[in-house]
């Protein structure tokens, strides 16, 4: 048996020996201030802050009174907050003659995008799901004509379909403006849903046929249940594409009564009459941006939760 | 072979993609209760036969009878097939007892029956205990279990199976094997089975039926298969390792090889050629004779071994023989390395012959 003493002794002189030799192991270390570090949060702390601050600037005129505006400091918070504006933008700013603010657009805008939303993700998601699941002959160039359809610049089909709806007598009604919004979200979408469809497996559908379910029965029991993320993102678009739409908005409705929300916004905004009120013209654009934010907030987390449960398919 | 009374007959099938013709006057009868398997190589047609029969493909021409019954316009759910799919294909929405009765939902069984067939379906596959689950949380083996499930509760008269192993790894592949046998003998329904693995298809088939482009190479027991290859391409892909190919002349009753004449005294010539002519021999690596069988052997040559490869079940040897490297079979306890010298024994009884233009078994 060896002197526990020696023992001890070599040991310690081994050490630093074995360090060197062993030195890289287990997880290298990491340099949190690196220099590419610094540069990529620094470019993202810049680009942020330049995305963020016009939103700042907006938010912040909203709540002061003209008086405090026109001492001229724009990145200055409010000294007296108030939020006469945003009622003003609501209630009681006019275009034209009516004079009973920005709510009258609002729901214009809510009555074209509830059936455009509803009526466009539901045609596109069986369009989508019939050209991938259930090819017939021509399939393929019912897919492409519908894809150059997304090509066309929208200027160009204004006319036509004025005359079109003018023709079927919906020309400035609200059904007519619905009709246009779902024929012109369909090319993005069924391509948003073909390409989803065509991501699930061949075999699940044969299954599925084999045990004896039919068109709708595999679309209402087998893709349906497995589509949550895509439905979401269709949702997204479609939702702040129709709510943002000023073009069509503008050609389509006839009357001031019928006008979208981003029309009149744009009235009341761009209207030469009177004092320029830049603290309600911010409040009002904020008021109708906040159905697209809600939208993006809401939709999110389920959007993220859509597509982890979309991971784990069998 | 035209059977008396074939559970699925498939007569004068053509398919073709556009210009492609995937299958090609194709024409197969299937026993009732017989186990067929499809083997071929990718893109042989057999899984395309397999669709068709299913009726998840339109054929081109020709008829599917299934039972009596000419089926080619029938819908799939309509034709008494049940089919299990190599990916599993489960419903990743529904719990597993949600798999198994979609297809009697769809055709209005009473609950009653249903929950019986569910039940002996569970109890034959033992998926008792994952009822309620959903296919996410299960293993591989237990998938596809509830896949075979999912065609037993419909109570078909024939299976149909396109490679329903091929994904698992190889130990559970190998106990699948053995379900699946036993479930066949349990069951006697009709099962057709398509695989590229040979292993499956010796273990598990009545008869297997070798395609290649489309058309079937050879349809036999396995033992004929093995043992006859009716041509070059079936005796080529049957076995691992495959016969060593050697050109030669036949004369007679010997063939010529490079280096070596071998006696052919022994072989069963299906079509003797009148002449001399040329010919390719096909010999197993198992059936060049070492040590004691030796004694037997009709023809015997010195060899030295160029490379071992030791299995542990057997030890593979290549060795330098008639202008060829011949692989030669041995047992996993002979203790040989490479450079040594051996004796082997060759017997063209059990060997296969061919002819050269043709490829035809001679």
């Amino acid at each position: 048996m060896a002197d526990v003493g020696i023992l001890a002794a070599t040991k310690a002189a081994e050490q630093p020996v074995t360090a060197l030799l062993d030195s890289p192991r287990g997880p290298k270390p990491v340099r949190r201030f690196s220099r590419s570090n610094i540069i990529i949060y620094g470019t993202l702390f810049v680009v942020a802050l330049y995305y963020a601050l016009p939103l700042y600037v907006m938010i912040v005129t909203s709540l002061k009174g003209m008086p405090e505006i026109r001492v001229g400091n724009i990145f200055a918070p409010p000294l007296e907050v108030t939020f006469q504006p945003w009622v003003k933008a609501w209630q009681e700013a006019c275009t034209g003659i009516n004079c009973d603010g920005l709510s009258r657009g609002f729901w214009n805008s809510f009555q074209i995008l509830i059936p455009s939303v509803i009526l466009s993700v539901a045609i596109a998601s069986v369009n989508g799901y019939a050209l991938s699941m259930w090819k017939f002959r021509g399939s393929e160039v019912f897919f492409t004509l519908l894809m150059i359809g997304a090509f066309i610049p929208y200027q160009v089909m204004l006319y036509p379909i004025v005359i079109m709806l003018r023709e079927a007598g919906l020309y400035g009604s609200l059904t007519g403006l619905v009709l246009v919004h779902v024929a012109f979200g369909m090319p993005i979408n069924t391509l948003l849903f073909r390409n989803y469809f065509a991501s699930i497996p061949e075999e699940l559908f044969k299954a599925a046929r084999v045990d004896g379910a039919g068109f709708w029965a595999i679309f209402f029991r087998i893709m349906l249940p497995m589509s949550l993320p895509i439905f979401v993102v269709a949702l997204i678009i479609q939702v702040t594409g129709i709510w943002n739409d000023f073009l069509f908005g503008v050609t389509f409705t006839s009357s001031p009564e019928r006008y979208p929300m981003t029309v009149q916004l744009n009235n009341i905004v761009n209207s030469v009459q009177g004092v320029k009120e830049y603290n309600v013209n911010m409040a009002a654009t904020l008021l109708t941006g906040l159905v697209p934010l809600v939208i993006y907030f809401a939709s999110g987390k389920l959007f993220v939760r859509g597509i982890a449960a979309g991971a784990v398919k069998g | 072979m035209t059977l008396l009374n074939p559970s699925v007959s498939i007569k004068n099938l053509d398919l073709s993609f556009g210009a492609v013709k995937v299958l090609q006057n194709l024409n197969l009868d299937i026993g009732d209760g017989e186990f067929l398997v499809l083997l071929g190589s990718s893109g042989c047609g057999k899984s395309t036969l397999l669709n068709v029969i299913a009726g998840l493909l339109e054929p081109t021409d020709g008829q599917i009878w299934i039972k009596g019954r000419n089926v080619t316009w029938a819908e799939p759910s309509e034709r008494g097939i049940g089919m299990v799919f190599q990916s599993y294909a489960l419903y990743p929405q529904m719990t597993v007892e949600g798999n198994l009765t979609f297809g009697l939902r769809n055709a209005r069984v009473p609950k009653a029956e249903i929950a019986k067939r569910v039940a002996r379906a569970a109890e034959i596959l033992q998926i008792e205990p994952l009822l309620k689950r959903k296919p996410g949380a299960l293993s591989g083996g237990q998938r596809q279990r509830v896949a075979i499930g999912r065609a037993l509760v419909r109570d078909v008269e024939v299976f149909l199976f396109d490679e329903p192993l091929s994904n698992l790894d190889a130990k559970l592949r190998a106990d699948l094997r053995v379900e699946l046998k036993r479930l066949h003998n349990n069951l006697q329904n009709t099962m057709i089975y398509v695989t590229h693995d040979q292993v499956e298809a010796m273990t598990l088939a009545d008869r297997i039926a070798i395609m290649k482009g489309g058309k079937i190479m050879q349809l036999g027991t396995p033992a004929e298969i093995y043992g006859k290859p009716q041509n070059l391409y079936v005796a080529d892909f049957i076995g691992s390792p495959s016969m060593t190919f050697f050109d030669g002349t036949v004369e007679g009753d010997v063939i010529r090889i490079p280096d070596h004449d071998l006696p052919l005294g022994t072989y069963e010539f299906a079509q003797r050629p009148a002449s001399v002519r040329p010919a390719i021999i096909g010999i197993r690596p198992e059936h060049v004779m070492t040590g004691d069988n030796l004694r037997s052997a009709p023809y015997k040559a010195e060899v030295i071994a160029d490379l071992v490869e030791p299995m542990g079940s057997d030890t593979l040897v290549h060795c330098a023989f008639g202008g060829q490297t011949m692989r030669v079979r041995m047992d996993g306890q002979a203790q040989v390395r490479a450079g040594d010298r051996l004796m082997i024994g060759i017997d063209p009884g059990a060997a296969s012959l061919f002819d050269k233009e043709t490829e035809a078994r001679l």
